[in-house]
């Protein structure tokens, strides 16, 4: 209780500081001159997508993962030797944990035999209907307006309600300090998580603002993974869903993925 | 009144421990440290008294402007573009965050936990990453 | 009146020592689940749920029961239970406590959960849940004690606690509602996915406070000058019959759905439970000890011979309170994680400080009960109105 008078009185010890620390955009905006945009370069679209396309992720049989080292390294996502600790953002898993509702017996011999059992990309779905967001009791996890279902790592309380409300498993607490597990080189640019926040695939945010694809999809030579602009019926996620049949994962739930698999 | 014995130490107990910020620092007028800029750059985001006295208000204004309205662009009043970002712009200045940030922070007695996630500068003297990683506070 | 829960008798003060120790191993190895983060737990990726938040389930029921003797008190002015509405009001203190005590400790960010309050968010079940518990918290501690202050006076109680005490009717059977829309509501876990939550999860709190309050009252009977009065307890026992029985035909209602319907994002969850899937079946034990229990229950409660008898009815409470523990503490939670939606199946078992932490709620909670209990029985006791009559 005593902290912020502690903290009152040595500041005033330091003299120069003002009293009331007003908001600053308020008091420099009087001044007319701060601004606060988006830079030029910056990716921008009505509804951000990712399609997926099975028959081109060839190499993953053969130990491909170009698309999750990619996402890890630039991340900083911590590899744990134990599945208890794991954190996830984007990964390879079967079919049967990919799609586990739609398993046939008979249908198996499409996945084993022209599919060669690929592995199926896995990530977040950034929902139309975000569940976890419904369920976020501090708004830590939001619907940006271009889709984007984004993480607020400051604000995180870790209560865990998002991983419990999201149907593809997306979401991975921080169990313990992620930071001794980094095991891609460090990129400084940026920054690592905390034990307790929930984390997950945020389409890159941080590279859309500087232009750039998200990593993963920059990464995979074979152009199985490709992302854009969903409502411009011009871009190249449109043309592939046009040409293509296209599945969601448990579109039942009306969530509304948007990441669609051609097979 | 039975007991008021057991009452008034409690009371003593609460009193001692609700001003014990201010007699455990009695008297001590440490000398304001000595600060390392860590750049050659005239001029920081703002005027040097509006970031003495708000940065912290600036930096949360920054992580929300970025986190959550997508925004990273800050044009200063001095006309100059900045990006939003902790690691990215002020610690490519403020390069010895030691000498600086900590300093400052250490004498005025907070903790910003804000290295538990952003990554600090690597300074002179702790080259290694795992070292710089592990020394986060 | 405090002061009260200072003196009393040798056993009283080692039970107090004894919970002090057991409240302050659980923190110290709370301080080390926060050095370490929740990993030191045995929750995971998949399950990340585990006993923290099945303990506060639980005990959100056992708070709700308060509203068994409040109700009959004041909306039907059931003069019986006057004497014990008290206990009712602070058992539910002592389970809210518990309550968000585990809320706590299960969070991530400990340090961040004033974010619930400062960025209040409507849409949210467990920001309402916050809500209505800390609002039960505080009707119940003002209730209780403006109501035992009066009665130690001997005046009348003023008049602004009686709406307080409508209030906590309703109140208490939103927290229960609320705490079972928390999994009621989520498109993923099929276990969760049924209307029927929340009138479950009344119908057992229904069953569980009251046969808890029958323990305590025949405890009472038995080691101090408090009597709650016969009629009183067998009343209650009437009500924990009703309510086990309704929480049964509610339980076979969602079996019945599940195995004749054959939907495999519910059946699977309980094929865990009761025969086990793909070789995993750690909780396959504990819900046949809960499903015989349960029976035993019935049996012995449906008969008015042996409810109304003073050596089976402890057993028959027992048996209620420990089958619904295990069926909302353990199961409820964990099994709505197992299979995870993706059909992995992830084995969670507590670590010994998960227990350890778990223990000392636990421990906290009978605290707060023993000293509440402790001013209300010595107000009574020297206001004349513990024996019976
Ligand atoms: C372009 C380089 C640059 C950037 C970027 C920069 N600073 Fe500075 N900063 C400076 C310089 C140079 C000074 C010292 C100016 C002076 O001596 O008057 C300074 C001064 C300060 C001071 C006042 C120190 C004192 O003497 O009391 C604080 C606090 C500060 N910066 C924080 C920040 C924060 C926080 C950020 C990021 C939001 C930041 N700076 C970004 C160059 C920079
Ligand atoms: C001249 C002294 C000074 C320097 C240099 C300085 N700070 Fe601060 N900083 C303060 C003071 C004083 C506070 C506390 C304000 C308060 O308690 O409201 C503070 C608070 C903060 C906070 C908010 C902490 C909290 O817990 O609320 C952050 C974040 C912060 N500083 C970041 C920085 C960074 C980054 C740098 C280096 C680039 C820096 N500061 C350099 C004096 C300084
Ligand atoms: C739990 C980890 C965590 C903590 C603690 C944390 N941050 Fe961040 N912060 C992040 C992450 C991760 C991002 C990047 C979000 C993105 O772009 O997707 C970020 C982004 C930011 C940004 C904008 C982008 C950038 O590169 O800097 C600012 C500004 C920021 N944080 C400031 C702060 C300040 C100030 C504090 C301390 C008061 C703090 N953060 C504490 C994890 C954290």
């Amino acid at each position: 209780m005593d902290d912020a008078r502690r903290r009152f009185l040595k500041i005033a010890g330091l003299s120069v500081l003002g009293l009331g620390i007003k908001p600053v955009t308020d008091a420099v905006a009087t001044a007319g001159e701060v601004e606060i945009t988006s830079s030029p370069n910056a990716l921008k679209a009505k509804r951000w997508a990712m399609v997926v396309d099975i028959k081109k992720c060839l190499k993953a049989k053969k130990g491909c993962k170009e698309c999750v080292i990619a996402c890890n390294t630039t991340h900083n996502v911590p590899e744990f030797d134990n599945p208890k600790d794991e954190v996830k953002w984007i990964w390879l898993t079967s079919v049967k944990h990919a799609f586990p509702d739609q398993e046939s017996q008979y249908a198996e011999g499409y996945y084993k035999d022209t599919l060669q059992d690929l592995p199926f990309v896995v990530l977040c779905n950034h929902c139309d209907n975000p569940p976890c967001v419904r369920v976020c009791p501090v708004q830590a996890t939001f619907r940006r307006a271009d889709g984007i279902v984004m993480m607020d790592y400051h604000r995180c309380i870790g209560c865990r309600f998002c991983m419990a409300a999201c149907p593809f498993g997306a979401r991975s607490l921080n169990w313990r300090d992620p930071r001794p597990f980094i095991k891609t080189p460090l990129n400084r640019e940026y920054p690592t998580r905390s034990r307790g926040v929930v984390e997950k695939c945020t389409f890159c945010d941080e590279r859309l603002a500087k232009g750039l694809q998200p990593a993963c999809v920059a990464a995979c030579k074979d152009k199985a993974l490709v992302f854009g602009d969903v409502e411009d019926p011009n871009s190249e996620v449109r043309e592939l869903l046009r040409k293509n049949p296209s599945i969601r994962r448990k579109p039942q739930l009306g969530t509304h993925p948007q990441v669609y698999y051609i097979l | 009144m039975y007991n008021s014995g057991k009452i008034i130490i409690g009371i003593i107990i609460f009193l001692v421990l609700a001003t014990f910020p201010f007699w455990f620092n009695r008297g001590v007028a440490q000398a304001p440290p000595k600060l390392e800029v860590g750049t050659q750059e005239k001029q920081c985001v703002e005027s040097t008294p509006f970031m003495k006295a708000n940065h912290m208000k600036l930096l949360v204004d920054w992580r929300d402007y970025v986190v959550r309205d997508g925004k990273r662009e800050y044009t200063s009043t001095t006309g100059k573009k900045f990006d939003m970002s902790l690691q990215n712009t002020c610690m490519k200045c403020h390069t010895q965050k030691t000498k600086f940030c900590d300093r400052c922070h250490d004498y005025v007695e907070v903790a910003p936990t804000c290295w538990d996630c952003h990554i600090a500068p690597v300074e002179p003297g702790q080259a290694q990453q795992a070292k710089a990683l592990r020394s986060s506070n | 009146m405090l002061e009260k829960a200072l003196t009393g008798s040798r056993s009283y003060k080692v039970w107090i020592v004894v919970l002090l120790a057991i409240v302050g191993i659980g923190f110290v190895n709370y301080l080390r689940q926060l050095d370490y983060g929740l990993g030191i737990t045995g929750m995971s990726r998949d399950v990340s749920w585990g006993l923290y938040i099945g303990q506060f389930t639980f005990l959100v029921g056992v708070a709700a029961s308060a509203v068994m003797l409040v109700l009959p008190y004041y909306l039907h002015n059931y003069k019986v239970f006057g004497k014990i509405t008290i206990l009712g009001e602070f058992l539910a203190v002592a389970s809210v406590t518990m309550c968000l005590s585990f809320i706590i400790v299960d969070l991530g960010k400990p340090q961040r959960a004033f974010n619930v309050l400062l960025h209040p968010t409507p849409n949210s079940i467990l920001f309402w849940d916050m809500v209505v518990l800390n609002g039960y918290l505080f009707l119940n501690i003002i209730i209780g004690w403006t109501l035992l202050g009066c009665e130690r006076r001997g005046a009348p109680p003023p008049k602004w606690v009686k709406p307080l005490i409508y209030l906590s009717i309703p109140w208490a059977v939103s927290i229960h509602t609320v705490t079972a829309f928390l999994y009621a509501g989520l498109p993923g876990r099929g276990f969760w996915l049924t209307a029927i939550m929340a009138p479950r999860f009344l119908g057992s709190a229904f069953a569980s406070g009251p046969s808890l309050l029958i323990l305590f009252c025949l405890f009472l009977r038995k080691f101090t000058k408090f009597d709650a009065g016969w009629e009183a307890i067998s009343s209650l026992a009437k009500i924990v019959t009703y309510a086990m029985l309704v929480s049964v035909f509610f339980f076979l209602c969602e079996l019945f759905t599940v195995y004749y319907s054959q939907i495999p994002e519910h059946i699977l969850h309980f094929n865990y439970l009761f025969q086990g899937l793909h070789g995993h079946s750690e909780l396959t034990p504990w819900m046949w000890i809960c499903i015989v229990l349960a029976l035993v229950a019935v049996g012995l409660l449906i008969n008015p011979k042996w409810r109304n008898n003073e050596k089976i009815l402890p057993i028959a409470c027992l048996c209620v309170f420990f089958s619904l523990w295990i069926e909302k503490g353990i199961a409820l939670v964990l099994t709505g994680f197992i299979p995870s939606p993706l059909e992995t199946i992830t084995r969670y078992m507590p670590t010994p400080t998960e227990l350890a932490i778990t223990l000392g709620i636990w421990g906290l909670g009978f605290l707060v009960l023993s000293v509440l209990y402790k001013v209300a029985l010595t107000v009574k006791e020297q206001t004349g109105d513990s024996a019976s009559h």
